[in-house]
């Protein structure tokens, strides 16, 4: 529908790229449709089972949860962040707003957030220099909100080597910068 | 410091935004308290030397509001709850 | 010149030689080295002058309580004063120079101040230069600190960079000496998370200067090998050249590493230094103790350093101090220095032991029950004169003095909560005493046991109790054998003879004759006599002295040295560099950046940005030919009222509200109705806070029954977000409203002017004509199939709308915006434009917005709502805030067209005197506008509403402007309101 529409990524690009520093790997993600899904007060029962319905995972806090074409992961009490193939589901809060109906409050964020895939060996010793998150303990799935060089970041743990991070959209270059820098002290 | 929030564990209190004491949550009804009640809620506070019952608010985390209660002589963070518990306990609703 | 004083042995590289220079000298060393430990091999005892009588001065420590070696490290902008040259690595090409010495280190033309001593005693300053007051600033405090002070900053850039980072542990042990490696090895060994942390570059700590045995191994063998096995553990991280700096609640650890200052230049990447911010569950301070001096008569000439350094120096270093050596001790360690030194054939000339029942060391000629009271030697020791047991007195040659009072546990991080310390007549020292950071402890000499033995054992037994703490069973082990001799010490604090100085703390140049001066002064309480005398500042924080300065109050004034009182510490433990608390955030760094979906393009058309908040906004574009700011804003200004103009306008905070309880929220937040707002419309909304000042304005428009965004201004937008969610979940917790920001997922820009709705036709798939799209519309639609929102809404006070698309497209939306109004020669304008057109129309922004004004005070008033409870309703009713000579929003005029007007100036009456009496107000924002051709403003004036179309002065000191001008209504341009209707 949009397709004379061109678009920039975050960091201002036709297409999204990869980033190295030594060993290690920033990848930005245009290909990520996000929107907040809120429980309205008193839905309980209908939000849940619409979940449910749809495979729209409800991870429980600090928790991130994959699937298809949905994932999720905790935001605050009652609200989850949503994510879904941006191809398939760029105007997301259309695909969702009818299995929520009256039970959620449901928000466009895709745009909102810069998304980054870090990758590489250590990933501890790169992410201690920019958060107080201990990587080292947390299980895979874990998600939170953290700060990462002034900037509110939620950080994914999608493995021993793969975080994904969520930061502003309007600070992805300083965002990034504070990656490579960080990296590179590294490096 | 740490703040040991009671839904995402012990958190540093880097990541909140203080407002101040706890009693903000017992506001008057504008329609029926007049302005030396909203005077008296929004300006006289108590100062105790010991247990302290504050709004902290998890900004740079899960946006929660929290009620800390805190002793101001040693620092020490007896325990945090989520305000909204509170304030219902304490009958608030709409 | 060669290293001459360099002996065998000692913890240091001999097949690699690094060459360095001081004061322009060059010298070798090796790896290994000190700066310190390698100028003392080459001879060099002399490093600084003291701060205050410029008194030669030399190390007299081999660690980070030095009080005296202080140099300049490196050169040019790398220079960094104040370093202490007992703990600077020496590197290769290394280059040094001394301090607060003029014109040479040898011949310094201050040191008239030594002669002028009797002068310059403590609290001198205060007495001195009190009169007259106007003097101090201008005369005597720059005189004061050219003569006086350490070293001088560069006023350069530091051309390296730092770092902060994060670490998490169960346990982090501060230390790793024999305390410290025991603990950190039964913690290590137990399976939790271990930080070792250490500020030296070798891990060992005393070990590494002793030549005791550890299970029959060297100390410094055991060291190593406990090291490599701590290295081998998963669990265990060791961070060298570390130091824990200050103890922070909930077991919060900050700590410095030295990542490259023993490195000539960073590595590339690589910061100089980082600030750690540790995390424990549990931690054990093992850092060691500190040696004290003794207190006599010219006690601070180079070459009469600690004891324990001057072995230490030996030991670890292979460096003789002096050819001829001189122990002065009241203890068993000093008779240990001597020993060392005799074992590596320096020849010990004698020990004077103040003590009469010290035990004997053969071959060393023991002076039982003296005492040291003078020395001799101009920049460096060459005698000292002794009072023997007989009361006869009697003068040595000698080249260096090693002095041992006794060994202070090192209690500084264990005090950084205020925990007082106790006093421990044994070993005559303070211990940490009672309280203290939570889940911190204390062991080794740090918690005053001082021997080999007794250190092993406290780190053992003291890191299984953390275990135990933890839930973790670990059964006691063997411990290896080792010393465990007691110190033996007779207190004696200073040799009392004769009028000459003593010296207690000799970075601040205290002696004994000051602190008689403040017990003579009534300063005899501890904080008032650090006050007086500065006995305890600096760089040093007193570590070497202040125990010596409570001994000798505590006997001037007859009390125990526990009455008299206690002396704790702040943190930092050992300076830090501005740089490493800065991190990362220094200059383009300070902060992020927030960019705008159109920055891109705005770039290519060469736009002028400003930094608002975190944000870069266009200011104005400026287009060929123009020469002035002003041009180019006078024409986006004019190009906008007469055809259309496009502003980003991204930045506002926009939060998307929803919930069935959206509308009964939004009038508890805003002082007037939202809930009666039609769907597909929007509405200005003003906030109040509790205490009834406007906090923040902006339109909000309903989107459907449950759901609304609202708009906050660009400052505002986090506090805003923050205030919403306190109302929902503090206030009305029962209320079913969701909030979410989503300022930066749209890209949203301002079409103003009588040809927006022709351009914006060209781009919105919908039919946007007044009737099917009036005045304060808004709603979703579509523009060339592409999901967007549209909002009728007006800031310049033209036929305006926001359009908006996701953030993504907001540079194609731009690009496409300016294609369809190429017809109407559209423009981009700027937040200078859009401040003149603001100030055009009378709506108030930043400079009205200032957190003092009420919705009365911006002529606003009637939009509070009486018939609900909304936040400030009340309050904004008292009786100060209603009154009727309350400040009112006026519009300004020069009464000169061609005069200027001043932001900050302040209204007086014609005539009236130019006092605080007369004060009516101020001038809150300025511009010129293009389309009245002149300066306009507004401004807060008192009983503004009643004055319109007077004539009145605006007054500015700081400029020297008295300006004649008009108070007129604030709506300058169309007050009517046809144009944006239109």
């Amino acid at each position: 529908m949009a397709d004379a529409w061109k678009s920039l990524t975050a960091l201002g690009h036709d297409t999204a790229r990869t980033v190295t520093v030594g060993p290690y790997r920033i990848t930005e993600r245009d290909d990520v449709a996000l929107a907040s899904v809120a429980l309205r007060r008193g839905q309980d029962q209908a939000f849940a089972a619409a979940a449910a319905k749809a495979g729209v995972p409800l991870p429980p806090p600090l928790q991130s949860a994959s699937g298809t074409p949905y994932g999720a992961f905790w935001v605050t009490p009652d609200m989850w962040f949503v994510t879904a193939p941006f191809a398939s589901h760029e105007d997301i809060v259309a695909h969702l707003k009818p299995v929520f109906g009256a039970a959620a409050s449901i928000t466009e964020q895709t745009d909102a957030w810069v998304c980054f895939d870090l990758s590489g060996p250590a990933l501890t010793a790169w992410m201690e220099r920019l958060c107080n998150v201990d990587l080292a303990v947390v299980p895979d799935g874990y998600a939170t909100r953290t700060m990462m060089d002034h900037l509110g970041v939620y950080l994914l743990k999608q493995g021993a080597d793969a975080v994904r991070l969520f930061g502003p959209r309007s600070s992805a270059q300083s965002l990034l910068h504070a990656l490579e820098v960080a990296a590179a002290s590294l490096a | 410091m740490i703040i040991p929030h009671p839904i995402l564990g012990p958190r540093d209190a880097q990541e909140f935004v203080y407002l101040g004491d706890a009693s903000l949550i017992d506001r008057p009804d504008g329609m029926t308290a007049g302005i030396e009640v909203f005077h008296d809620y929004l300006y006289n506070r108590d100062n105790p030397a010991g247990l302290h019952r504050e709004l902290w608010y998890h900004e740079q985390g899960d946006r929660s509001w929290l009620v800390v209660t805190r002793d101001t002589v040693t620092h020490e963070i007896v325990s945090a709850e989520l305000a909204r518990d509170v304030a219902r306990a304490r009958g608030r609703s709409k | 010149m060669s290293q001459s004083h360099r002996i065998a042995g000692g913890q240091i590289d001999r097949s690699t030689t690094l060459r360095f220079s001081f004061d322009g000298a060059s010298y070798a060393g090796h790896p290994g080295d000190t700066l310190a430990s390698a100028l003392l091999a080459n001879g060099v005892r002399l490093m600084g002058r003291s701060f205050k009588y410029h008194r030669p001065r030399g190390p007299l420590s081999a660690g980070s309580e030095e009080p005296n070696a202080l140099v300049h490290l490196r050169s040019g902008a790398r220079q960094e004063p104040n370093t202490r040259a007992t703990v600077a690595e020496l590197f290769d090409g290394l280059t040094a120079t001394s301090q607060n010495a003029w014109p040479s280190l040898r011949f310094d033309a201050m040191a008239i101040n030594d002669r002028l001593s009797s002068f310059f005693t403590a609290g001198f300053y205060y007495k001195t230069f009190m009169w007259p007051a106007a003097f101090w600033e201008k005369v005597y405090e720059p005189i004061i600190r050219r003569a006086a002070g350490l070293g001088a900053l560069t006023r350069e850039d530091d051309p390296d960079s730092y770092d902060k980072a994060f670490a998490h542990c169960d346990l982090l042990v501060i230390g790793a000496g024999p305390a410290g490696l025991m603990a950190a090895l039964t913690a290590g060994r137990a399976g939790v998370r271990v930080i070792l942390a250490d500020e030296d570059f070798r891990m060992g700590g005393r070990l590494n200067a002793e030549v005791l045995t550890i299970g029959g191994q060297a100390g410094g063998d055991w060291a190593a090998g406990v090291v490599a096995e701590l290295a081998s553990l998963p669990n265990v991280r060791l961070m060298a050249r570390t130091t824990v700096v200050g103890a922070f609640d909930a077991g919060i650890y900050a700590a410095v590493e030295r990542v490259s200052d023993h490195l000539p230049v960073p590595l590339p990447g690589k910061p100089r230094q980082t600030l750690w911010r540790i995390y424990s569950k549990r931690a054990i301070v093992a850092a060691g103790a500190t040696e004290r001096p003794i207190a006599f008569e010219n006690n601070d000439r180079p070459g009469i350093m600690l004891a324990g350094a001057l072995r230490a120096y030996a030991n670890r270093w292979g460096v003789a101090v002096g050819d001829r050596v001189a122990i002065f001790t009241n203890n068993d360690d000093g008779l240990r220095s001597a020993a060392d030194l005799t074992a590596k054939g320096v020849q010990v000339v004698a020990v004077i032991d103040s003590r009469t029942d010290g035990p004997l060391l053969p071959g060393i000629r023991h002076l039982r029950g003296a005492q040291v009271i003078d020395s001799t030697g101009r920049l460096g020791l060459s005698g000292i004169t002794v009072r023997l047991a007989t009361g006869q007195t009697e003068t040595i040659a000698c080249t260096a003095l090693g002095v041992s009072g006794g060994w202070n546990p090192n209690i500084n991080i264990h005090s950084h909560h205020r925990a007082r310390p106790e006093w421990r007549a044994d070993i005559a020292a303070f211990v940490p005493g009672q309280g203290g950071p939570a889940g911190l402890i204390a062991a080794g000499a740090a918690a005053g046991h001082l021997s080999t033995y007794g250190a092993l054992a406290g780190g053992h037994v003291q890191a299984l109790a953390v275990l135990e703490s933890l839930g973790i069973t670990a059964t006691a082990g063997d411990l290896p054998k080792a010393e465990d001799a007691p110190l033996n010490l007779s207190p004696l604090w200073h040799v009392p003879h004769g009028k000459g100085r003593a010296w207690i703390d000799q970075q601040n140049d205290v002696t004994v004759k000051d602190v008689k001066l403040a017990q003579q002064e009534n300063f005899t309480s501890v904080e008032h006599l650090k006050r007086y005398t500065t006995l305890g500042m600096a760089t040093d924080q007193g570590k070497t002295g202040n125990v010596i300065g409570i001994a000798v109050m505590a006997e001037l004034t007859g009390r125990a040295i526990p009455e008299t009182g206690t002396t704790i510490y702040r943190p930092p433990y050992t300076p830090v560099a501005m740089g490493a608390l800065a991190g990362r955030s220094r200059g383009k760094e300070f902060k992020p950046f927030r960019l705008t979906p159109s920055h891109k393009w705005a770039s290519e058309q060469g736009a002028i940005f400003v930094e608002v908040g975190n944000w870069l906004r266009t200011q104005w574009v400026p287009k060929p030919g123009e020469t002035t700011w002003r041009e180019s804003v006078d024409r986006e200004v004019l190009a906008t009222r007469r055809s259309v103009g496009i502003c980003d306008v991204t930045t506002l905070g926009k939060i998307d509200i929803q919930g069935t309880d959206a509308a009964a929220f939004l009038d508890k937040v805003y002082c007037n109705t939202f809930s009666t707002l039609a769907v597909g419309k929007c509405r200005y909304g003003l906030m109040l806070r509790e205490d009834g000042m406007v906090f923040d304005d902006g339109t909000t428009a309903r989107l459907a029954e449950h759901e609304y965004v609202m708009t906050t201004t660009t400052a505002n937008a986090v506090t805003v977000f923050r205030h919403l969610e306190y109302c929902r979940q503090v206030l009305w917790p029962d209320m079913d409203v969701q909030i979410i920001s989503t300022t930066e997922a749209w890209a949203q820009y301002s079409v103003a002017g009588p040809n927006a709705r022709k351009l914006l036709e060209k781009v919105v798939d919908q039919d946007i004509s007044d009737a099917a799209f009036p005045y304060m519309g808004a709603g979703s639609v579509t523009l060339g199939g592409l999901r967007g929102r549209l909002f009728r809404i007006s800031f310049s006070g033209e036929l305006a709308y926001e359009v908006a698309v996701p953030a993504r497209y907001g540079d194609a939306l731009m690009r496409r915006l300016m294609a369809a109004g190429a017809e109407f020669d559209a423009v981009v304008y700027g937040t200078e434009a859009l401040g003149v057109m603001r100030i055009e129309k009378g709506h108030v922004a930043g400079g009205e917005l200032n957190g003092q004004s009420s919705a009365l005070n911006m002529g606003l008033g009637k939009m509070v709502s009486k018939k609900k409870d909304s936040i400030g309703m009340v309050l904004s009713q008292r009786e100060g805030m209603t009154r009727a000579d309350g400040y009112r929003l006026v519009g300004v005029k020069p009464a000169d067209p061609k005069g200027v007007l001043q932001a900050g100036s302040h209204f007086l009456e014609v005539g009236a005197p130019v006092e605080l009496a007369s004060d009516g107000g101020w001038l809150t924002s300025k511009v010129y506008s293009p389309h009245l051709g002149c300066d306009i403003a507004l401004g807060y004036l008192k009983a503004g509403d009643q004055k319109i179309g007077r004539r009145m002065r605006a007054v500015n000191f700081l400029t020297g402007t008295d300006t004649l001008v008009d108070i007129v209504s604030p709506h300058f341009f169309d007050p009517d309101g046809e144009r944006f209707r239109g």
